[in-house]
């Protein structure tokens, strides 16, 4: 017994160290926390409890019967983020570059398996590079398996990515069916070729940062959601982001306490909006003071700026937040902020947490480039998701919302459950200017003739009262009681039920 | 009394005045430009009339507009404010043509006293005294001497045209007088075409003092003791106090009685501000006369206990003055700093934008007062004055004014747009402003270049851990019926090579203890939730407020003018904290980028162009100034990121160059 025990000692101080100090202090010279010291700084003190610390890989080709490591590259196991579980795999760049072996894989598969049964988050941290190329055809199977739980689990349990390191070939198709990606500034990439074979088959000169940086995927290709700028950082804000979201599909989101009053009135807004329909103004603003405590999360800040999306809370209880922004492209709909904002709404849905819309859009983007890439595709993403989505859904029109992408921003025709417009609100098909130009066609020679029906135009339905005579709107509110006013609804919301048709899944415009 | 007045102005001073009326039981009438009509003022006035287009000079500046706004309204006097056309002569005759009341002096005075040389021969002959000086050319070096030592050294030789250091010279004695006259006329000549040299007294650490005069239409002028107002920068005041920390009782006294003198020699009936220039002897020569209500007025106020406003109105109305000099007491004193929409991390440069947040100071019992002219969501446009608002304090003496104004600048929390407020922190706690060691140098002497990174370094660290330490506490443990517990925290102050301070923080029912590592305890008693902007605190009996603005990096914390990124971890994770990389912001210099919100008004260059060092590059416009940027370096342009016509924010990118 004693024996075991010293054994067993032993055996944990071997595996703790991973792939030796020396390969650490080099992670650390670069600036990146090991597989271990990451874990420590996600969950609360004591709380992570390890599994299959002594799994080793059972590969014999090339030499690597001799080349050991306990634990095999990844660190899995649970923990606790402000007392709630989560299931973590910590990928250790020390051991093997952190490739992924059959013996890896089956380590990851085995906490996302038990993750799914307790209804537990699964955050990945991952620094790897790539496949374990001595085991050939068993590394390719080991992806595969996640990818299929990745699959199983999406909607189930939230599935978060913390892309520390490389990530690389096909590694990235599991980050990427996850909920979210959160990446680390400098020492993170992506892709899914290298910049070596894209150099062989594309003759691009490209740097890894350049390809696939934290930088890319959160202004140019949109795959990660948030950059962080460095590990410590990135632990800590994904702490806070848990904080938002529920353990799984069968619970609602956390609570959190604030002494926030629910009524607070912002007297500034009432001026948000400028006289001038053509100024642009900042729609985060808006959130800001609306939210509890004014604290916004948001994702993917930097790319398809158009649109906003992200989390806040009202009254303590998390909601997502979507909104049009008109100091980036007037606030217009297009390819990439219509997947952008779907995505997000999609997963809203799946986990009950309601969705507040600011709706200030002016119509989708036009151009060739927008119909060629597929808008009328892409753009019914959002709608689509809107329309399928149950979870209690708040809207306020704070300005434009004009023509199709009305219909589209979580109109009450899309089972919008409370919409309000302030009153500097126009619904209409379009613009005044516009809408006068086809009706008026004829006159188009008579630019006072036009004016004067621009005028006639603007009166009759730049202004809330024309939808809220048809019943599309359910009330006009003051600017400065819009907290007040959303909390109050998503009060009366909390026990929405809405359930679609049994179906086995609908097809969403992909 | 007036039934109805109505205020040819805006901003603060237009509030200013409607309060004072408004306690008289006085209707008021706003005048607003199109850029105004969401303005304080407006809605403060009982009354508002629109005149005209955001440009004052299509607006708040055209006198028939004013005057059909007063006709139409019934207004029966108007009180002009400062700036605009308070000073002018032409609007105060057209009132007067119109039978309408003008809130200020006789037409005569304020034709008087706007003409420089007129103004300086009418006080010579009430008795006031100028600066001593030659008022003709000299050509002649022997002439020069003679003339030196008329008014005694040192002497200033300055060429007629020059300005800024050029063609000005020094003189201390007869040999430098000969060599100045003869290189301030070649430097005249070279860089003026004028080689005219004048000579005149020079003012060593000079002083800007003024008094504070107050006359009726009864031949009464009195005297309500002066202002200091040496804290400037370009001319332009920064901070007032009342009384001045330099004067005795005697100077005071004959300072007051010359400004008198020569508001009795107009026939002065409103209030006015007779300006002196002090030396370091205390001798004080005459510069002009404002004739009209002064921006610093409020530190006047404080001290004598009056309305100024309030006796303006009833003497234009007629009354008499209710009080003697003898009835004028300095009692404490006042301290004034004005906000300024400009950025002292970049030389100064004006800042335009919404008011985000704007939450001024909490007024208390007579010790903070707030003139402001602008509220949360305001617009803070390119039109007008970038000051909009003026911090008063008041103490038993000048220390307490002082120590208040700190903690009112701490309180003073705007969002928005780029200010003044730290600069003004790091001037009331000065050591010589202090010790009342200034001159009208004060500001280029000790702050050259504005603020600077090393001013941005908190001076109390452990205050900045302290407060950090609770804050993140209380965001973790928000249950308040369980308030309570001990942490053991790392606090990394700074970006690069942050100091760290490792604490114990205990949070008590009534006040919390913190441990310093080496035994140092603060005892801090706060009610901070989360979400609060400010952590107000005593501090071991002391208030200290801390403001506060959450990253992702961590806790910005702001306190006395000083700003730092605060992060607070985990004593069991401050280790791998340490190993956390600092990384420096992205290098701009391949960039132009804008120095402040503004205009693109015309960029000069084209994709592929190669340009020297000094060619224009582009021209942003912001507060009605074109501001011309030029390469620092030759280059080759390759990215032009925004066009003529944009609307910029500060740090967007312009040009790219290789």
């Amino acid at each position: 017994m004693q024996n075991i025990i010293r054994q067993l000692e032993e055996k944990r101080a071997h595996a703790r160290v991973g792939g030796g100090e020396k390969r650490i202090a080099s992670q650390h010279a670069k600036g990146k926390l090991s597989a271990r010291e990451r874990i420590e700084a996600l969950v609360d003190e004591g709380s992570f409890e390890e599994y299959d610390m002594f799994v080793e890989h059972d590969c014999s080709d090339f030499g690597m019967q001799d080349q050991k490591i306990p634990g095999d590259g990844v660190v899995t196991g649970h923990g606790l983020v402000k007392g709630r579980p989560v299931f973590i795999f910590s990928q250790d760049f020390t051991v093997f570059g952190g490739s992924l072996s059959a013996a890896h894989a089956r380590k990851i598969c085995k906490i996302m398996d038990q993750a799914m049964k307790v209804g537990a988050p699964v955050i990945g941290l991952n620094d790897s590079g790539g496949a374990r190329i001595q085991e050939g055809v068993a590394s390719l199977a080991g992806y595969a398996d996640v990818f299929q739980r990745n699959v199983m689990a999406s909607g189930v349990i939230p599935q978060i990515s913390t892309i520390m390191g490389p990530c690389a070939g096909g590694a990235v198709y599991s980050p990427s069916m996850t909920d979210f990606i959160f990446m680390v500034q400098d020492s993170s990439y992506m892709f899914v070729t290298g910049p070596e074979v894209v150099k062989t088959v594309t003759n691009e000169v490209v740097t890894a940062e350049e390809l696939g940086g934290a930088i890319t995927h959160t202004t140019k290709s949109g795959v990660a959601d948030k950059a962080f700028e460095n590990d410590m950082e990135a632990m800590r804000q994904l702490r806070r982001f848990l904080g938002f979201l529920p353990s799984s599909n069968r619970e609602q989101p956390p609570v959190q306490a604030t002494d926030d009053p629910w009524d607070r009135a912002e007297p500034s807004l009432d001026n948000l909006v400028p006289p001038n329909p053509n100024k642009p103004y900042d729609m985060k603003e808006l959130i800001q003071k609306v939210v509890d405590e004014g604290e916004f999360f948001e994702t993917q800040p930097n790319y398809a700026g158009n649109i906003i999306t992200g989390f806040g809370r009202f009254e303590g209880h998390p909601v997502g937040i979507v909104a049009n922004q008109p100091m980036v492209l007037a606030g217009c709909l297009d390819i990439a902020s219509a997947i952008k904002a779907g995505r997000f709404v999609r997963f809203c849905d799946a986990f009950n947490i309601p969705i507040v819309t600011f709706v200030d859009v002016p119509g989708f983007l036009p151009g060739t480039a927008q119909e060629y890439g597929g808008i009328i595709k892409h753009g019914a993403k959002l709608l689509y998701a809107y329309a399928e989505a149950t979870v209690p859904k708040v809207t306020v029109i704070t300005r434009k919302a004009y023509g199709g992408a009305y219909d589209v921003m979580a109109s009450k025709h899309l089972r919008g459950d409370v919409n309000y417009a302030w009153p500097t609100a126009e619904i209409a098909v379009m613009g005044p200017k516009g809408a006068v130009e086809i009706i008026f066609r004829a006159d188009k020679d008579d630019p006072d003739k036009l004016a004067e029906k621009e005028q006639e135009y603007r009166e009759k339905f730049a202004n809330p009262f024309v939808a809220g005579s048809l019943g599309f709107l359910d009330d006009v509110i003051m600017p400065h009681n819009t907290r007040k006013r959303i909390s109050g609804s998503l009060r009366l919301l909390r026990n929405k039920k809405l359930e679609n048709p049994w179906k086995k899944h609908g097809n969403i415009p992909l | 009394m007036f039934s109805k007045i109505l205020i040819a102005n805006r901003g603060e001073i237009a509030c200013r005045v409607i309060k004072s009326a408004r306690a008289m039981g006085i209707k008021t009438v706003a005048v607003y430009s199109e850029a105004d009509a969401d303005a304080l003022h407006v809605e403060m006035a009982d009354e508002a009339v629109a005149v005209g287009p955001a440009a004052s000079s299509e607006s708040y500046l055209v006198i028939d507009k004013i005057i059909e706004a007063c006709k139409q309204t019934g207004a029966e006097a108007v009180h002009p404010g400062y700036g605009f056309l308070s000073e002018n002569a032409a609007f105060a005759t057209a009132l007067d043509a119109a039978g309408i009341a003008f809130i200020g002096p006789p037409v005569g005075a304020i034709k008087a006293m706007g003409d420089k040389i007129e103004s300086k021969k009418l006080a010579q002959e009430a008795g006031v005294s100028t600066v001593p000086g030659h008022l003709e050319a000299i050509t002649d070096p022997e002439e020069a001497v003679k003339i030196a030592n008329g008014i005694g050294y040192p002497v200033m030789l300055k060429a007629s045209a020059g300005g800024g250091g050029k063609g000005m010279r020094l003189a201390w004695n007869d040999d430098e007088a000969r060599e100045g006259l003869v290189s301030a006329m070649n430097e005249g000549r070279s860089s003026f075409g004028d080689d005219r040299v004048f000579v005149e007294k020079f003012i060593q650490e000079p002083r800007h003092i003024e008094i504070q005069v107050l006359g009726d239409k009864h031949g009464n002028v009195i005297y309500l003791g002066e202002r200091e107002c040496s804290i400037q920068r370009r001319h332009q005041k920064v901070l007032e106090e009342a009384p001045s920390p330099f004067l005795d009782e005697a100077t005071r006294k004959a300072m007051g009685e010359q400004a008198v003198a020569l508001a009795k020699e107009v026939d002065y009936c409103s209030a006015g501000t007779v300006e002196f220039i002090v030396d370091k002897d205390r001798n004080f020569y005459f510069l002009e006369m404002n004739t009209r209500l002064q921006v610093e007025h409020p530190v006047t106020e404080l001290v004598t206990g009056l309305d100024l406003v309030e006796l303006m109105l009833r003497v234009a109305y007629g009354e008499k003055l209710p009080l003697t000099q003898k009835d004028v007491k300095l009692t404490g004193w006042a301290l004034e700093a004005r906000f300024y929409a400009e950025d002292p991390e970049r030389g100064f440069l004006p800042s335009t934008g919404r008011l985000v947040r704007y939450s001024p100071p909490k007024e208390r019992d007579g010790r903070v007062r707030v003139d402001t002219g602008v509220r949360e969501g305001g617009e803070i446009s390119m039109f007008y004055d970038p000051m909009i608002a003026k911090l008063i304090t008041y103490g038993e003496d000048r220390n307490a004014a002082i120590d208040t104004m700190r903690e009112a600048l701490d309180d003073y929390y705007v969002r928005g747009l780029n200010h003044n407020l730290a600069f003004l922190s790091h001037l009331v706690a000065h050591p010589r402003f202090r010790e009342g060691q200034m001159t009208t140098n004060f500001i280029a002497e000790e702050y050259p270049d504005g603020l600077t990174p090393e001013h941005m370094l908190p001076t109390d660290p452990k205050l900045l851990a302290a407060a950090g330490a609770i804050i993140e506490f209380c965001s973790v443990n928000r249950d308040k019926a369980t308030r309570g517990g001990i942490m053991n925290y790392s606090v990394f102050i700074g970006e690069e090579d942050p100091t760290e301070l490792s604490l114990t923080v205990e949070i008590g029912k009534d006040a919390d203890i913190v441990t310093f590592d080496g035994g140092e305890t603060l005892e801090i008693k706060s009610n901070w939730t989360a979400g609060m902007p400010l952590f107000e605190a005593t501090v071991g009996g002391r208030v200290a407020i801390v403001q506060i603005d959450l990253t992702d990096s961590g806790y910005v914390l702001s306190h006395a003018g000083t700003r730092a990124l605060v992060r607070v971890v985990e004593a069991r994770l401050a280790a791998l904290q340490r190993l956390m990389p600092y990384k420096p912001p992205p290098d701009m210099s391949k960039f132009l980028l804008s120095p402040m919100p503004g205009l693109l008004v015309r960029v000069s260059v084209e994709e592929g162009q190669t340009v020297k060092a000094g060619e224009e590059l582009a021209v942003v416009e912001a507060m009605k100034m074109e501001n011309v940027m030029r390469a620092v370096s030759d280059g080759v342009v390759t990215v032009l990121h925004a066009a003529a016509g944009d609307s910029l924010a500060v740090d967007q990118k312009i040009i790219e160059f290789e």
